[in-house]
């Protein structure tokens, strides 16, 4: 079985972004940027996975600009057998991404694409659950465990209140949430390695996808801010405070 | 035409972020119509009906929705869209879960967690941690909408809607439940409560978090929240993870045990009335935000604050 692993490329989650002063949107000049978070935890499931004997290659592909074979490159540093970069500039819609990802799956025939659940960019969490009906796979979101059985796949969910766990019949969508697993470093000899693997280019036309926005960004703003308030000596003064000044106990 | 809203619930009782998101679909101007998909769920249909400005309630009452699994829910979603403009649920597990997978279907391009319905067309959502709003307009005829409940009141009670059963519609057969895991509890939750005290890393152990956090909050009758270090370490469960990822959470009180403040977490929170917050170091992020700082060791402070407000409380 091969596992399809998309990474996005996105601000690192270090990053405290700043809004541009005319309202067109985040700046992103020479400011860092890293593999989204959720998606390191994809590779590394799939990773944990080949490694079990579950699955017999790990192909990332990332859908961006040029750097974002940067990011495929870190997929690779990581065990990653190979890359697909579709090229694309300027933003790329959740629908689009799993448009392009359709055509991917159609492609490579994975029995497993796992995702992150959502990008720390523009925090859609759309892009799995898409591609899973466009492909009319089932869908495992939000993933704590996932365990490949005989024919599918089992996967438990956080959940508001709990944990759920389904069974997934056949090729299925994955997308992973914070304790799938904690990801592995990429050490240098790997990432030696990871330059002589192949990353194959490719551009939305050969999906015949059309990548044009469905959103039209009308501004971006600063968030309403908050000022600091006041600092209390003593726990008698703050509860004090709570019920005379802020009425709320 | 109208908008379907889809409730949340546990086939007991109507989830009052239901309320909320209601407040944003009210917004889109048309009539709306509340989707109860669940396994004798009558009662929370009902709940659904006394809501002000409900026009009618769709009850899908089916084994096949007893846990609304993704496949089965939008299947049945989709074959309702064509009479609706707008299908909207609140943030939830179950509606992000299912609703990008209903918006694919009909070739939609959802727009995820608004804060605010600016016009039918147009909305406010936070990205980047809520670093920043985005304000866009979706060019689909029909729209798909996750809301932000925290961001909304909460639509009071005052309507007789109908209640019209709906039949299911065939499972597209690819996924079954095998188990879920919820935890009782007795204390509000995170999403609905007025107060939430919320522990972080510098509780130091699943026990002191229990010792120190729980009691403190029953207190007050507050929901427990947590950092992500926190549940990272184990010291509380996942789902009372506070921040980007976790909940988004805007009580009229939010207490910060411990918590430093990462960008992540004030993304979750930072639309709390007050916020206070208690940390020894004095330069932590979260006194930034906060209304009332208390720099000290929280192994003393709480349990002097438990007794300050238990006496204040009278």
């Amino acid at each position: 079985m091969k596992i399809l692993v998309p990474v996005k490329r996105v601000v690192d989650y270090n990053v405290k972004v700043r809004v541009k002063s005319d309202g067109s949107g985040v700046e992103l000049a020479n400011v860092k940027m890293s593999m989204n978070p959720f998606d390191e935890i994809a590779v590394e499931e799939a990773l944990r996975l080949k490694e079990a004997g579950k699955a017999t290659e790990v192909i990332a592909v990332s859908i961006g600009p040029a750097q974002a074979s940067e990011t495929l490159r870190t997929a690779l540093a990581m065990g990653a057998d190979r890359g697909i970069l579709v090229k694309v500039d300027g933003v790329v819609e959740p629908l689009a991404v799993a448009k392009i990802l359709k055509g991917v799956v159609g492609e490579e025939a994975p029995g497993l694409v796992i995702l992150g659940k959502q990008a720390i960019d523009d925090d859609c969490n759309q892009t799995g659950q898409m591609l899973a009906a466009l492909l009319g796979w089932p869908q495992g979101t939000f993933a704590s465990k996932v365990v490949v059985e005989d024919g599918g796949v089992a996967v438990t969910r956080e959940i508001d209140g709990g944990l759920q766990t389904v069974k997934l019949n056949g090729p299925a969508i994955v997308t992973t949430d914070l304790r799938l697993n904690e990801p592995r470093y990429a050490s240098l000899p790997n990432i030696m390695k990871a330059k002589k693997k192949p990353i194959a280019e490719k551009t939305p036309a050969d999906y015949g996808v059309d990548v044009a926005p469905r959103l039209t960004v009308l501004s971006t703003a600063e968030p309403a801010g908050r000022k600091a308030g006041v600092k209390v000596g003593s726990v008698a003064e703050l509860v004090a405070k709570l019920k005379d000044e802020a009425g709320v106990i | 035409m109208a908008t379907l809203l889809l409730a949340e619930h546990d086939n007991s009782a109507l989830n009052g972020v239901t309320a909320k998101a209601l407040s944003a679909a009210a917004a889109l101007g048309g009539p709306v119509h509340i989707l109860v998909a669940g396994q004798n769920a009558k009662g929370v249909a009902d709940a659904a009906a006394k809501l002000s400005g409900v026009e009618k309630v769709l009850l899908a009452d089916d084994a096949l929705y007893a846990h609304r699994l993704a496949e089965p829910l939008a299947a049945l979603i989709v074959a309702l869209a064509p009479g609706y403009d707008a299908i909207v649920g609140p943030s939830t597990a179950v509606a992000k879960n299912v609703l990008p997978r209903v918006a694919a279907l009909l070739d939609v391009m959802q727009v995820s967690d608004i804060t605010k319905v600016v016009a039918p067309d147009t909305f406010e959502r936070p990205i980047y941690a809520g670093n920043a709003i985005q304000t866009v307009k979706s060019s689909d005829a029909k729209k798909v909408i996750t809301v932000r409940t925290a961001s909304f009141g909460a639509i009071g009670e005052g309507g007789s809607a109908t209640v019209e059963a709906i039949p299911a519609v065939a499972d597209p057969g690819v996924s079954t439940f095998v188990e879920e895991t919820i935890a009782a509890s007795d204390r509000p939750e995170l999403t609905a409560a007025k107060i939430i005290v919320s522990g972080g890393r510098a509780l130091g152990s699943r026990e002191k978090f229990a010792e120190l956090i729980e009691p403190l909050a029953d207190v007050l009758g507050a929901a427990v929240g947590a950092s992500r270090a926190a549940v990272d370490a184990g010291y509380a469960p996942n789902d009372w993870q506070v921040g980007q990822t976790g909940k988004v959470v805007a009580p009229e009180l939010y207490i910060a045990l411990g918590i430093s403040g990462a960008i992540q977490h004030l993304a979750g929170m930072k639309d709390s009335k007050v916020i206070v917050a208690v940390n020894k170091d004095e330069e932590a992020p979260i006194f930034q935000v906060a209304d009332y700082g208390l720099v000290g060791d929280i192994n003393t402070v709480i349990p002097e604050l438990k007794a300050e407000l238990a006496k204040a409380k009278g």
